[in-house]
């Protein structure tokens, strides 16, 4: 896309909607309230608020790319539409009986959550394919008939279609939607084979399920907004982020709107993933925290880590197990509860816990003085010496240290003989431990080691903890960009065009038909290349090949990654290398003996990222003007010191101040420990960099 | 040093826990057998160098909780401490020392930190075959039913005993299944290991010994206040169940005293003549973990947590089996631990524990081979494919029990899809099974049923490993038992409930399994929970007309409602 575009980027979230408008190098930003009723108002009214300041109309906006918590709100929420599941004979029951286990054993109590569609929804037809993809009963058209008309009777607006063995062999699933097509054209039909093509009816029959279930709300709002937009004179194209950080143009959204699931915190992801282009970092933590969560993703070769399968609504303390499995293309996070807003609480083994029990705005914590009694990070915050409390939210709040000692002193001090800088110490350390944890845990999945490492920090609460979660990581280097309030807004005008085309086809080493392979990738480079052409018609387009291999016998593969020259001319001996490298990375040891397979092909078509301005790093040439000096605990040496505060705005490219200070600006406070000094980079960036 | 501090050791407390998750996490992900991959029957732990559990993944398995407490004392004890080196990995799969039976392999590495021992890492999986007669109740003793090892080391400072590796694949059905698990086993441990030395430089410590004192005091002084806060008092429970031939009555005495729960056994049957008896460990896992939910459930897992739940049993009752006793299927009895105990509970505690519920596990496991009363297709291959699946759970104080959900185990089911790639078998029907919870003011959970058979040119054993044909879950306060198992072959053919059974090329079997037992008088049930169930099918028009008081009337509009799929 051409430098001179002008482009908006918009994004929904549950309380605000931030709108950004680029025109050539120039940067105009909004927050406005979030409109449930009719979103798209929010962004209409955004849009003129951001062309007035830019000065331009909206008919000269080239491009809009938007990205919504709307899917995951209507999930949560469940205000889907009145949705069926047909499903093979014999597994009615499969969204419901889930994995059949407890995600928390302890609980006598446990309630499980309810699947988005109750029994008396799902229906069966007698039919089923087997593990080779074979036929073991063919379906009977007549029979798919008589469902049909059950089904238009009862007045359904969607349907999910999910067989057993499908992602195999997917004539079954095809046959149901002609039918369906002919006797409901109404009626939005979403298939399996075609939503999350992979084993394990669960996963899939429920991601289908979850498509199906938003898809008349979604493709409802998707179409007024469109229309909205034109009638305002924005008469362009809308493109929508996707869960996996790329873009998809509004009819595939329409078609898969499952696939917006979480796309706002893809775009910051893809936000600090632009940064690390920026800066040619190969791998980059982001760490984005807010009120009341905390989310990590890895970054490496200046790209988001991506997954295949996650999960949504989780109903018990973000617990694992507890929400709906989602397996789509997504960018790996870790989401854990831990915020400004996380509340604190001594437990039976005289242990503090935070979170995930927020104290969201109203209350707020303690420190708020709006009646909120209870400890929050905040308060910690407040009491360490790293908030003023006349200046937070510049100064729009005003914050009460003596209720935030209160808090701290009746709810952790009393039990744990603590004085209130004690308990708030204690606080902090626990809410930077669980996020260092989720990192750490999160790294060894994925074969990784955080000391190397930058951590790039965005998010109201996020610079207060970067500074400490660095320290606990080994993390030598962090940077705290600035527009970091509309990180997710701004992401979306960094996010390339992709696509990302996937097969399941097993295949063992030690059957390898390398011209199947060739041909194999070759279509799946068609497909995701055909479909970024079709959003960009100029750009050049580039493809990364990834197979996931596995011992012939697990039930989980990794990640390969292979080059154009290895996936086109394929030889088994490069696979195994490569496979057993990245093996014995992350586990230590291959096993000896056994065959290898690959199960699923994949191909991501992309255009590149914009070319970034490589921005020089200047070590520090001048001294930051000093305002103020306070009292600020320092965990690592676990005692108050004397502080620097200083104004964000007065830093001058290359000003640098020594830890322990504080950096201060109207969103946020960048505290800078002890072990770290800080430097002002070119673009803005404050560049928190181990001494020595 | 300076002694860290106590929020210092907090942040460590966590770090340990979070390295056993990753630890567990890993097996997952390299393991072959579907027991372990998909369902999560294993467990991981890390200990100090006395052998004390510091702290436990919480996985799909109590009853590996204090049986893997105990195995690390087994490990150093056999191994010897001169014996132990950097680069180590021990492997056993004795019942009576690792976790109940041969077809749990527990491995443990020991590790160093600047050359020094500074603790270990263990962890158990249940794998599909050791060989034997194969996964079942058949065994007379313990010797039919697989390949013993005995505590040994499976490397000596980083090199494999091959020697070990072939006899072990020369005594398996699935030997490249059975060795890819042992290596994802010892790759877990070197997860954990990795995860504690680079704690151990953080906070600059030498040792754990600090961390673990911190650890076990406050977590014996927690369990410690929890159980002194109950009132002092004793009472007894009794449940009989199927068994293999004979019924089994199991028999508890609560004794709640100062500083320690009691759990004696005594009167309990003897040992049964097949496969199906528990060791001692086993037991006492099941015992101390349903005492956990029901009194500390937030405290974790560690040897002082545990330490105050004492469990005896006299020697040679089936929930106390001594060497050479068959104990495949040890988890039939353990898994109905946890409802006996709770009938003592209830009267010490009234309103805290649920009602009975299907109780094990219903376990089955297919071996399949080309079919011999015809010729088979070139591709017939033979296979071992063993499967997971839960019955219903016994209705709670104030919430229905839950549909096809284990409890007190906590693994998952295999997805059938999975299953079906493991071999050459067809699960052709899993469902609910309706009117299968028992009635009362909260209903019992759903069974459900199954049908298995196997693909074109096979036949195949089933071993069958189901209770509560006979004896269905019983109900409290009112509530009615929940619905027995059934199992046949689809022309009507009769199956037992245990053991190995032959099905032909072209038959199939179907299995009913139990619902959980109901709770509190079914008359006082909300009336919209009665509609709620009918219109979901999980009751029948009978049942709620017969055992809820529903009018015809009401029956017949919630029909409707069913027809156009509303949701009241």
């Amino acid at each position: 896309m051409s430098k001179t575009s002008v482009r908006l980027g918009v994004d929904i979230g549950g309380t605000f909607t931030d709108v950004v408008l680029e025109v050539a190098d120039q940067s105009f930003s909004t927050k406005v309230l979030t409109t449930y009723a009719a979103p798209e108002n929010a962004i209409i009214a955004g849009m003129h608020q951001v062309c007035a300041k830019a000065g331009i109309s909206p008919d000269q906006i080239d491009q809009i790319i938007h990205g919504t918590t709307l899917a995951t709100n209507a999930l949560i929420e469940r205000r889907g539409a009145k949705t069926a599941l047909i499903t093979t004979e014999g597994f009615r029951d499969v969204i419901e009986m889930r994995t059949e286990s407890r995600f928390e054993q302890y609980d006598l109590n446990l309630t499980l959550p309810e699947p988005l569609l109750p029994r008396q929804r799902r229906y069966t037809l007698l039919e089923r394919v087997d593990a080779r993809g074979g036929v073991l009963i063919p379906l009977d058209r007549s029979q798919v008939e008589t469902l049909a008309d059950q089904i238009g009777e009862a007045g359904y607006d969607s349907v999910a279609v999910g067989l057993i063995h499908s992602y195999l062999n997917d004539a079954h699933e095809r046959m149901i939607r002609e039918v369906l097509a002919e006797k409901l054209p109404d009626v939005m039909v979403s298939l399996s084979c075609e939503v999350s093509p992979q084993m394990r009816e669960y996963e899939r029959f429920n991601t289908t399920v979850a498509n199906a279930y938003i898809k008349p709300l979604m493709k409802s709002y998707l179409g007024r907004l469109k229309g909205r937009l034109r009638d305002e004179g924005a008469d362009c194209d809308v493109f929508l982020m996707h869960s996996g950080g790329g873009i998809i143009s509004l009819e595939s959204a329409a078609e898969f709107p499952v696939r917006l699931v979480e796309s706002g915190p893809a775009g910051g992801a893809v936000f600090a993933a632009h940064i690390a282009a920026r800066y040619g970092l190969e791998k980059v933590l982001s760490f984005d925290m807010g009120g009341t969560t905390a989310k990590i993703c890895l970054i490496k070769n200046q790209t988001p880590k991506t997954s295949r399968v996650f999960e949504v609504a989780r109903t018990y303390r973000f617990k694992k197990g507890s929400g709906m499995p989602i397996s789509i293309p997504v960018i790996d996070m870790v989401e854990i509860g831990a915020g400004g807003g996380s509340l604190a609480h001594v437990d039976a083994l005289r242990q503090i816990r935070v979170g995930p029990e927020s104290a969201g705005s109203e209350p707020g914590p303690a420190c708020y003085g709006r009646g909120g009694e209870k400890p929050a990070v905040t308060d910690a915050d407040l009491v360490l010496g790293r908030l003023d409390p006349d200046t937070f939210a510049g100064g729009a709040i005003q914050l009460h240290a003596d209720r935030a000692e209160a808090a701290l002193r009746t709810h952790l001090g009393a039990d744990l003989e603590m004085d209130a800088p004690t308990a708030a110490f204690g606080l902090a350390e626990v809410v930077d431990e669980n996020m260092a944890n989720a990192a750490r845990v999160h790294a060894v999945e994925n074969g990784e080691d955080l000391s190397e490492y930058t951590m790039i920090a965005f998010g109201g609460a996020a610079p207060l903890h970067a500074g400490r979660l660095c320290e606990k990581l080994g993390v030598d280097r962090l940077l705290v960009p600035p527009g970091a309030g509309v990180g997710s807004a701004i992401g979306f005008l960094r996010a390339p065009f992709s696509f990302e085309a996937n097969r399941s086809v097993y295949m063992k080493l030690s059957d390898f038909d390398a011209a199947k392979i060739k041909g194999l990738l070759s279509d799946l480079k068609a497909e995701s290349e055909g479909f970024v052409r079709s959003c960009d018609a100029r750009s050049d387009i580039l493809c990364e090949f990834k197979v996931y291999m596995r011992y012939t016998g697990q039930g989980w593969e990794i990640p390969i990654v292979l080059s154009a020259a290895q996936a086109m001319a394929p030889e088994a001996e490069t696979f195994k290398t490569l496979f057993e490298q990245d093996y014995t990375k992350l586990f230590g040891r291959t096993v000896a003996g056994l065959d290898i397979e690959i199960t699923v092909w994949s191909v991501n078509a992309t255009t590149p990222p914009d070319p970034v301005l490589r921005e020089e790093t200047t070590s520090g040439t001048l001294q930051a003007p000093v305002d103020a000096e306070r009292q600020m605990f320092d965990p690592a040496q676990a005692a108050f010191l004397t502080t620097s505060v200083v104004q964000r705005a007065a830093m001058t490219v290359g000003a640098e101040v020594a830890g322990p200070a504080a950096i201060t600006e109207d969103e946020t406070t960048i505290i800078v420990p002890e072990s770290r000094r800080a430097i002002r980079q070119p673009d803005g960036c404050i560049d928190v960099i181990r001494k020595g | 040093m300076t002694q860290p501090s106590n929020v210092a050791y907090q942040v460590m407390w966590n770090r340990l826990i979070s390295a056993v998750e990753e630890q567990a996490q890993a097996l997952v992900r390299t393991a072959f057998s579907t027991s372990v991959r998909e369902a999560g029957d294993l467990s991981a732990g890390v200990y100090d160098t006395q052998g004390r559990m510091l702290a436990q993944a919480v996985t799909g398995t109590p009853g590996h909780v204090n049986a893997m407490a105990d195995a690390v004392a087994h490990f150093i004890r056999r191994i010897g401490r001169q014996n132990i080196f950097p680069g180590d990995v021990y492997i056993t799969n004795d019942p009576w020392e690792g976790t109940g039976h041969l077809h749990d392999i527990t491995m443990v590495t020991p590790s160093f930190h600047n050359d020094v021992l500074v603790g270990f890492f263990a962890c158990t999986a249940h794998v599909v075959d050791i060989g034997g007669r194969g996964f079942g109740a058949d065994a007379n003793s313990v010797y039919e039913e697989g390949l013993y090892l005995p505590i040994m080391k499976f490397a000596e400072r980083g090199t494999v005993d091959e020697t070990m590796i072939r006899i072990i694949r020369g005594n398996v059905r699935e030997p490249d299944q059975l060795v890819g698990d042992i290596y994802a086993l010892a790759s877990c441990n070197e997860i954990g290991h990795r995860r504690l030395t680079a704690m151990m430089a953080e906070f600059g410590l030498d040792n754990l010994d600090g961390i673990a004192g911190y650890i076990l005091e406050n977590s014996r002084r927690a369990t410690l206040e929890r159980i002194n806060a109950l009132p002092h008092a004793e009472a007894s429970g009794e449940m009989t169940v199927d068994g293999f031939d004979t019924p089994i009555t199991l028999r508890v005495q609560l004794s709640i005293e100062k500083d320690r729960i009691l759990s004696d056994f005594d009167g309990t049957t003897g040992l049964d003549k097949k496969g199906i008896n528990c060791p001692l460990v086993y037991t006492k896992a099941y015992a101390c973990y349903a005492l956990k939910c029901a009194i500390a459930p937030e405290i974790p897992n560690n040897a002082a947590s545990l330490a105050p739940f004492e469990v005896t049993a006299p020697e040679n009752s089936i929930v106390h089996a001594l060497h050479p006793a068959p104990v495949a299927l040890r988890h039939i009895v353990g898994h109905f631990v946890p409802d006996v105990v709770y009938a003592a509970l209830d009267q010490i505690l009234p309103g805290v524990v649920p009602a009975e519920g299907a109780g094990c596990l219903c376990n089955f496991q297919v071996s399949l081979r080309p079919r011999s009363d015809a010729p088979a297709p070139a591709d017939a291959v033979r296979s071992e494919v063993l499967t997971f699946n839960s019955g219903g759970s016994g209705a709670r104080p104030a919430h229905d029990g839950l549909n096809a959900t284990a409890f007190p185990s906590g693994v998952m089911t295999m997805p059938i899809e999975a299953t079906e790639h493991a071999g050459p078998v067809i699960i052709w029907r899993k469902e609910l099974r309706p009117d299968s919870g028992g009635l009362g003011t909260y209903r019992g959970g759903l069974g459900q049923v199954m049908e298995v058979g196997a693909r074109d040119g096979h036949e195949f054993d089933i071993s069958a490993m189901f209770d509560r044909v006979d004896h269905p879950a019983r109900g409290r306060r009112g509530g009615t038992a929940g619905a027995p198992t059934t199992i046949a072959q689809d022309d009507g053919t009769p199956m037992r409930g245990k053991g190995k059974q032959f099905i032909p090329h072209d038959r199939r079997v179907q299995m009913a399994f139990p619902g959980g037992a109901g709770y509190g008088d079914p008359q006082a049930r909300d009336k919209s929970l009665v509609r709620r169930d009918l219109l979901r099918g999980y009751i029948s028009p009978e049942t709620a007309r017969d055992a809820y008081g529903m009018s015809e009337a009401d029956i017949a509009r919630i029909e409707t409602a069913r027809k156009s799929g509303d949701e009241r």
